[in-house]
């Protein structure tokens, strides 16, 4: 392993880039979209050569780690690095980050705020994506979570649809709460840690012999604050209205990365932290989580506006990553891994792909539609791949990972599996029925005068579908990835997986 | 018994010469002959130049009497006679005080903002009299606001530093009584400047009497007013509880008061609002401090032995405080009462720290109550001054711009004005990244340590509802549309600038590095007994 510090530079690139970008004079738009997309495919070219450079089947669990001491009286140090399970989500983050850059191109040119702000706001985004993800002391990882808040806030608020104030407000109240319920756990985590200047670190943090009522309430002020981010039911309320008002691009990385933070935070702090209280809560939260699944997806077929169909799409979604991740298999834990990578692709291709029907037409109501295909195949094509991801057909990579979690919940859940299978029916019809309803049928005489997607749309969505396609038929050099991550989660929370051959009964995982 | 001791305490007091430790006293001594010769210079001097004399003076007063803080840090002993502690906690909150007075007295001075600045031509003329009219039309400003400002900072380098009930109560009324008066000298509405002046003094005087009754009460119980001798009363638990307990809750009540506690907080929101701002910004900072530092060292090294009796009392306080602070903050339409609420919401914030009463920290010998709140203290006192500087800008026609509705789509008249003022709502929202994050991490893992977890929860909870209508000026300011007659955003001098700059400097600073300070409150939390 090399000293470079790997991740801080990293993080450093789009946070630098941010700065020149919001500093160039506010009539050189062009330049500050071109910097941008630079500085983002910069950010990207560097995770990959740290990428290629991660040993899968290394030694300790973090690998390009950085360690400063930061506020040793409250043991809070700079603590930085990665396992698999980060490393794919940083890669989500940075992946998806110039395609958003791209997909806005125009998207606030007509908007009274600065277009150069906007950008410079969605590389502070990638910056605290970064940092979420690869901060391994709890305080910091805090500190990030919250942080990460500032810059969404203003993309929902300065540059959203007509609704945005509200949405902004609702979205930055309900995070706001969660996070503090979040920082009382963080205290209390404080408290009962070992203390001493680097009380924080994630590993000085496993293991210890926590009072179970205790530990049940850290855990609780942690999985809230994560059940907020995620979100699940019932605590989502906010989602649609913030995914619907942000900008397309923003709403990509709300719901395609930020939201993950939630996901990644209880597969990452929640279960290792407090495992015992993680056991006493599974069946709560994966009641929850089959509920999210079915409700959200009844929600999606009854929508009228695109944009908040797509959006309760992730609350089913999000639904079985959350079960994966509470079944405390290898397998589920290894699938919800992959979705949470799998979602943000098709996510973003059908808030993309849907964003640029909306800035053609100029409404979000399904029913403003109709026989976009004949008029512009490209983009109805792609739309379908897209949607045909997120309904998780076989051949597509959603389904490798909704595939492995359902596998991996049935072998502890069997009821919550079969329930759960149900909303993979209920996603053909919500996917299909939209499709339907916009793109099939006659064109009327607005939708005639269409454009197909033009050359630079054309370039954002193709290594979207190119990422859906790959994965779909060979995920495994991300899975090996994942999978070492994994097995070391649950070895740290205790946990193995059912034995195969014996019908399972509930309690007999340990 | 208590006879005796009186007696005994008498005949000692007799043969005692009385030593003054001039040298321990100098932070004091500096600012209170700073504040007399403002007097005199505001008595002899010429009308030109009285102004820029008073200003350098009184900044080079705080100034010298900082750097004699700072040569004093360290010691830990009790100076003349056992009346003034000289300990962390008072030469900590001093040199907190000191600072936070700095930018208060330059923004006092500004006066490229309003012709003839925010003051009064003359507290003297009556609102709307033919005299006021002269003296505006002259542009002739009485510079008074100096020598009292250093009048009242000297009282709250005192009130911490007090160590015995008689000196604490002499500290109060030094530093309640000039702003009584700072208060009643707007020069706009001056109405409600006077009126908010009448009330805080009414309310003041009432709460000074609650607490020159507990004074005599606790001195009936104990035979002395030193704190020293009333802690030694309470552990060989001599004397009538009644007397005790009566002593206590009065004293309590004048302390309360100052700090803004509910329910002793009403007169906070009419006196903020009526106020001229630089004196609202400078008394909502340094009063709570020195308040807070009075409330410490009486709670502690007085009435330390009676911690179980006190502290569920504080825990009803904290609460309603900060229950009464948060919620009505939701309702207010003016920004300096949504301040005004919000400080009453952070003295409840301060109060969950203050009841880990012995709570030491293992590593670092710290008392966590202490030095939590010496630390929440300074990053508060910057935050506020910093807001209500940043008030005095929005203006129109009428002067201050106060109505929130008028501060709508701020960002787009001066995005830089409006970014600072997000900075210091989120500082008090509690955001990382700001001193006010800091702050309330170590009050509530105070608390945590204290076993008040509760009261972490309600504070936590409250914190929510509290970012509630700090973020609803943000969304205000940056994503509604300004109305067309909406005031400007009004260009100050380096005075406000300055005042401004350093605020922010500490918000961030303490936010983002905040360990060399932490140290310092963590080495400046034993009190001397």
């Amino acid at each position: 392993m090399t000293d470079f510090p790997w991740l801080t530079t990293l993080a450093l690139i789009p946070l630098a880039g941010s700065v020149v970008v919001g500093a160039l004079p506010a009539a050189r738009e062009l330049l500050a979209k071109q910097l941008a997309l630079a500085i983002s495919l910069v950010a990207l070219g560097v995770t990959i050569a740290m990428a290629l450079q991660f040993d899968a089947n290394a030694e300790g669990q973090f690998q390009f780690t950085e360690l400063h001491e930061w506020i040793p009286q409250f043991g809070v140090s700079y603590s930085v690095g990665v396992d698999g399970i980060a490393l794919v989500l940083i890669g989500l983050a940075t992946v998806l980050t110039p395609i958003c850059i791209l997909a806005s191109w125009h998207d606030v040119d007509g908007s009274r705020r600065s277009v150069n702000s906007y950008f410079a706001l969605l590389l502070v985004l990638e910056t605290m994506m970064i940092g979420v993800f690869a901060a391994t002391d709890v305080f910091l990882f805090y500190i990030l979570f919250e942080a990460m808040l500032v810059p969404m806030y203003f993309i929902i608020g300065s540059y959203g649809g007509a609704q945005r104030s509200y949405a902004a407000v609702k979205f930055l109240l309900y995070s706001l709460f969660g996070g503090l319920l979040m920082l009382a756990a963080v205290i209390g985590l404080f408290v009962v840690s070992d203390g001493g200047p680097r009380a924080f670190l994630f590993e000085n943090l496993l293991n210890l012999s926590i009072d179970p009522t205790t530990e049940k309430f850290l855990f609780l002020g942690f999985f809230i604050a994560f059940a907020i981010k995620a979100p699940l039911w019932p605590v989502h309320t906010w989602l649609p209205d913030a995914a619907a008002e942000a900008p397309p691009g923003g709403a990509v990385l709300l719901v395609g990365v930020l939201d993950k933070v939630g996901t990644f935070g209880m597969l990452r702090f929640c279960l290792p932290l407090f495992p015992d209280a993680s056991r006493w809560a599974a069946p709560v939260v994966i009641t929850l989580s089959v509920i999210g699944i079915v409700y959200g997806a009844l929600l999606a077929i009854g929508q009228s506006d695109i944009k908040r169909l797509i959006a309760y799409t992730s609350i089913s979604h999000f639904g079985f990553i959350a079960m994966g991740i509470f079944a405390m298999t290898t397998q589920a834990q290894s699938g919800s891994t992959l979705y949470m990578f799998n979602h943000g692709f098709s996510t973003a291709a059908l808030f993309l792909i849907a964003g640029f029907l909306i800035s053609r037409r100029g409404s979000r109501l399904i029913q403003d539609y109709g026989g976009v295909q004949r008029i512009a195949p490209v983009l109805a094509g792609t739309f379908l791949v897209a949607g045909l991801s997120s309904l998780a057909l076989p051949g597509l990579s959603s389904f490798v990972s909704e595939f492995l979690v359902l596998v991996g919940t049935f072998t502890r859940y069997e009821a919550a599996a079969i329930i759960a299978t149900g909303g993979i029916i209920l996603a053909s019809l919500y996917i299909l029925l939209m499709y339907q309803r916009t793109m099939t049928g006659e064109p009327n005489e607005e939708i005639r005068k269409l454009p197909d997607l033009t050359s630079r749309e054309v370039w954002v969505v193709a290594p979207l579908l190119a990422v859906i396609i790959g994965l779909g038929f060979y995920p495994k050099p991300l899975l090996d990835v994942i999978n070492p991550a994994i097995e070391r989660t649950m070895q740290q929370i205790g946990q193995e997986d059912p034995k195969p051959v014996v019908p399972v009964a509930e309690g007999t995982g340990k | 018994m208590s006879a005796l001791s009186v007696s005994a305490t008498f005949a000692a007091a007799e043969f005692q010469t009385p030593s003054i430790e001039y040298s321990k006293l100098m932070p004091m001594l500096i600012v209170f002959g700073v504040a007399l010769v403002g007097v005199l210079i505001e008595a002899f001097m010429g009308r030109t130049g009285r102004h820029q004399v008073q200003l350098i003076l009184s900044i080079a007063g705080l100034v010298a009497a900082f750097v004699s803080v700072t040569m004093l840090a360290g010691d830990n002993q009790i100076a003349a006679v056992g009346a003034v502690a000289v300990d962390g906690p008072a030469l900590f909150l001093q040199g907190t005080i000191l600072l936070l007075a700095i930018p208060g007295v330059l923004t006092m001075a500004e006066r490229s903002l309003d012709r003839g600045g925010v003051f009064t031509s003359a507290g003297s003329s009556t609102p709307g009299s033919e005299h006021e009219r002269v003296l505006t039309a002259t542009g002739v400003t009485q510079t008074e606001v100096f020598p009292l400002t250093m009048f009242a900072v000297g009282g709250m380098l005192l009130f911490p530093a007090a160590n015995d009930l008689l000196t604490m109560f002499v500290a109060l009324e030094v530093l309640s009584l000039p702003l009584y008066l700072l208060c009643g000298l707007a020069r706009r509405r001056r109405l409600l400047s006077q009126e908010a002046s009448l009330k805080y003094f009414l309310l003041g005087a009432f709460s000074s009497a609650f607490f020159l009754y507990g004074i005599a009460l606790l001195y009936g119980y104990s035979g002395t007013v030193r704190l020293s001798g009333i802690a030694e009363a309470v552990s060989s638990n001599s004397g009538s509880d009644t007397l005790l307990m009566t002593g206590t809750a009065l004293l309590a009540v004048g302390l309360l008061f100052k700090v803004g506690a509910a329910p002793f907080h009403s007169w906070t929101p009419d006196v903020y609002q009526g106020a001229p701002t630089p004196i609202t910004g400078f008394m909502a900072a340094c009063t709570k401090v020195a308040a807070f530092g009075a409330l410490l060292r009486v709670l502690y090294v007085g009435l330390g032995g009676l911690a179980w009796q006190w502290e569920p009392v504080m825990w009803g306080v904290a609460i309603l405080t900060m229950v009464v602070g948060s919620v009505v903050a939701l309702t207010q339409t003016d920004v300096k009462r949504m301040l005004a609420y919000s400080s009453i919401a952070h003295a409840g914030f301060i109060l969950t720290g203050l009841v880990a009463t012995d709570t030491v920290d293992p590593d670092t010998g710290a008392v966590l109550g202490v030095s939590s709140v010496l630390f929440y203290l300074l990053a508060y006192g910057f935050i506020t001054i910093g807001a209500f500087a940043v008030v005095t800008l929005v203006r129109d026609a009428g002067g201050e711009a106060t109505h929130l509705s008028q501060w709508a789509g701020l960002a787009r008249r001066s995005p830089l004005v409006a970014a600072v003022f997000t900075l210091f709502l989120a500082a008090f929202a509690g955001i990382p990244l700001t001193s006010g994050f800091t702050g309330k991490f170590a009050v509530f893992s105070a608390a945590i340590a204290g076993d008040a977890a509760p009261l972490v929860v309600i504070g936590v909870v409250m914190s929510a509802v509290a970012a509630f209508f700090y973020f609803r000026v943000v969304v205000l300011m940056f994503f509604n549309a300004p109305a067309p007659d909406g005031p400007a955003v009004a260009v100050p001098s380096p005075l406000t600038t300055v005042a401004i700059t350093l605020s922010v400097a500490v918000t961030v600073l303490l936010g983002v590095w905040p360990t060399q300070v932490l140290d310092l409150a963590d080495r400046a939390s034993q009190f001397v007994r």
